[in-house]
Formats: C-alpha cells, sequence, structure tokens
C-alpha cells in the first residue's frame, strides 16, 4: 500500500508543474517524439526539458522506447486512467451507499 | 516510420510467466478481456485472432516474433467494423520486463497510417484491459467493465 501511495506521489508531483503538463500536450499532439523535437519551440533550456522529462519517466507518465540510435518518447495515459479509476469508484460507492440511506429513510425503515 | 502508435506501460506485482499467460490463455483473457479468448499456435508464422464470446473473430493476424515470458509481436487487422478492417494490418508488441517484484509491461500499438481509425478506437480500450489484467493478477478480480463483452458491439 505504501509503495502504491508512493507511486501516485510521484504523478501527483510530475503533474503539479506546468512545464511538465505542457511537455505532456506535445506528446498528445504528437505522439513518439525525440529530445531535440521535444526541445522546439520551447521556452525552456535543452537541459531543462531533460529533468522535466526524467520527473515525468519516473511516474511512468511518459514511456520511452529506442528506435535505433533515437530514443523516442510517449505519452503514457495508464497511471492517469489508474487514478481515475481508483477516485470515480469510490465516488460512486459513496454516492450509491448515500443513496440507499436516503432511499430508507424516505421509506421509513431502519437501514441499520 | 508508423504514423499511429501509442504506448502503454504498466508495472504488475507478478511474474513474467504468469503475465504471458494471461495475456493468451483463454482461462485468464476471458475474465479481463470482455469474455475473449485468443486462438494460435503461438509460434512464429502462425495465425491468431480474438474470438468474441458469441464466436466471431474480433480482430486476426499473424505471429511475428516470440520469445515467451519476454516478447511478442503480432500485425493485428480490425474485423467487425468495416472502416477499421479496410486500413489493414496494425503492429502490436508487447514486452515484458522483470523489475524487482514487479513486471513492466510495454505495449506498443503502431500503424503506419496517421490518423488511424483503428489505433485511435483501440486506444481507448487499450487502459481500461490493461488496468484489468493488473487487478487480475493482484488482486484476483478483473474489473467488472472489462468481464464481459459489450452488449451490441
Amino acid at each position: 500500500m505504501t509503495a502504491m501511495g508512493a507511486e501516485v506521489d510521484k504523478v501527483f508531483k510530475a503533474l503539479a508543474a506546468p512545464e511538465r503538463r505542457l511537455l505532456l500536450d506535445r506528446l498528445r499532439a504528437d505522439n513518439g517524439q525525440t529530445l531535440g523535437q521535444l526541445c522546439q519551440h520551447m521556452d525552456m533550456t535543452r537541459q531543462a526539458v531533460t529533468k522535466h522529462l526524467k520527473v515525468l519517466e519516473e511516474a511512468t507518465l511518459v514511456a520511452t522506447i529506442w528506435r535505433g540510435r533515437e530514443k523516442l518518447h510517449y505519452l503514457n495515459p495508464m497511471p492517469i486512467h489508474e487514478i481515475a479509476e481508483r477516485w470515480i469508484d469510490k465516488y460512486e460507492r459513496r454516492r450509491l451507499r448515500a443513496l440507499a440511506e436516503l432511499k430508507a429513510k424516505l421509506e421509513g425503515k431502519n437501514n441499520g | 516510420m508508423a504514423e499511429s502508435q501509442f504506448v502503454y506501460v504498466t508495472y504488475i506485482r507478478t511474474t513474467p510467466e504468469k503475465l504471458w499467460r494471461a495475456l493468451i490463455e483463454p482461462e485468464f483473457t476471458r475474465r479481463f478481456w470482455m469474455g475473449t479468448t485468443q486462438e494460435s499456435e503461438w509460434k512464429p508464422g502462425a495465425s491468431w485472432r480474438i474470438v468474441t464470446p458469441d464466436g466471431r473473430t474480433a480482430d486476426s493476424g499473424q505471429v511475428v516474433e516470440i520469445d515467451p515470458f519476454r516478447k511478442l509481436v503480432l500485425t493485428w487487422q480490425h474485423q467487425l467494423h468495416p472502416e477499421a478492417r479496410a486500413e489493414g494490418y496494425s503492429r502490436l508488441t508487447y514486452t515484458l520486463e522483470e523489475k524487482g517484484d514487479s513486471v513492466k509491461l510495454t505495449v506498443l500499438h503502431e500503424m503506419d497510417k496517421s490518423d488511424s481509425k483503428l489505433i485511435k478506437a483501440i486506444s481507448g480500450g487499450w487502459p481500461m484491459i490493461l488496468a484489468s489484467l493488473k487487478s487480475l493478477l493482484e488482486t484476483g478480480e478483473a474489473l467488472s467493465a472489462t468481464r464481459r463483452w459489450p452488449e451490441g458491439m
């Protein structure tokens, strides 16, 4: 559970910087870019982009694949999907429970 | 180079052997892949297909490369929707890497065609299927949304 918490922390920390969200937007528009491509039209130094990509990679928000000598960067939607699933499920369950309680109250039953 | 590409990476607390079996064996795929099964002899050049619970072929292709517990490359053509079918073959690569007590699963789906409808349609499905696969292997239960073939599909 702690290990899983640490993974989620990494995802939220990675998403907390606008520069990194911008990089994810770039990959969403054009998946599978090299570092050089990602640096184009960017108000950041190559070093800064490299650093941000490393954070994104550690959070598995970005996946890399080698093609010959080129390292290509891809947006990995899995962590965001898992987060959505986790909380959407939870909220649904709570809402359903609240509705069940309301129904029991309105119908005058003891919901125990 | 391929024009439409999607990559999914997920870490699953399991062994490469179990993950490999879960990806291709009917008793597993049925549970997390919407009731479907896969048929193949699982050797290079063999044909391969995904069968819906009512016996239709949803996707098919050939085994390009197979390195048990490590790598599987398939050609992949969708069969149910004519528009996606007309796009021909895409290429799917599963890569399994052991990392500590987990396995890093990388799914690369690519097609030499920009704006591929197949890849786009599937890109919505993969995260759900893979999240369900992870849940099945880690908790013994698949996610409810992926246990059955969607009605009317």
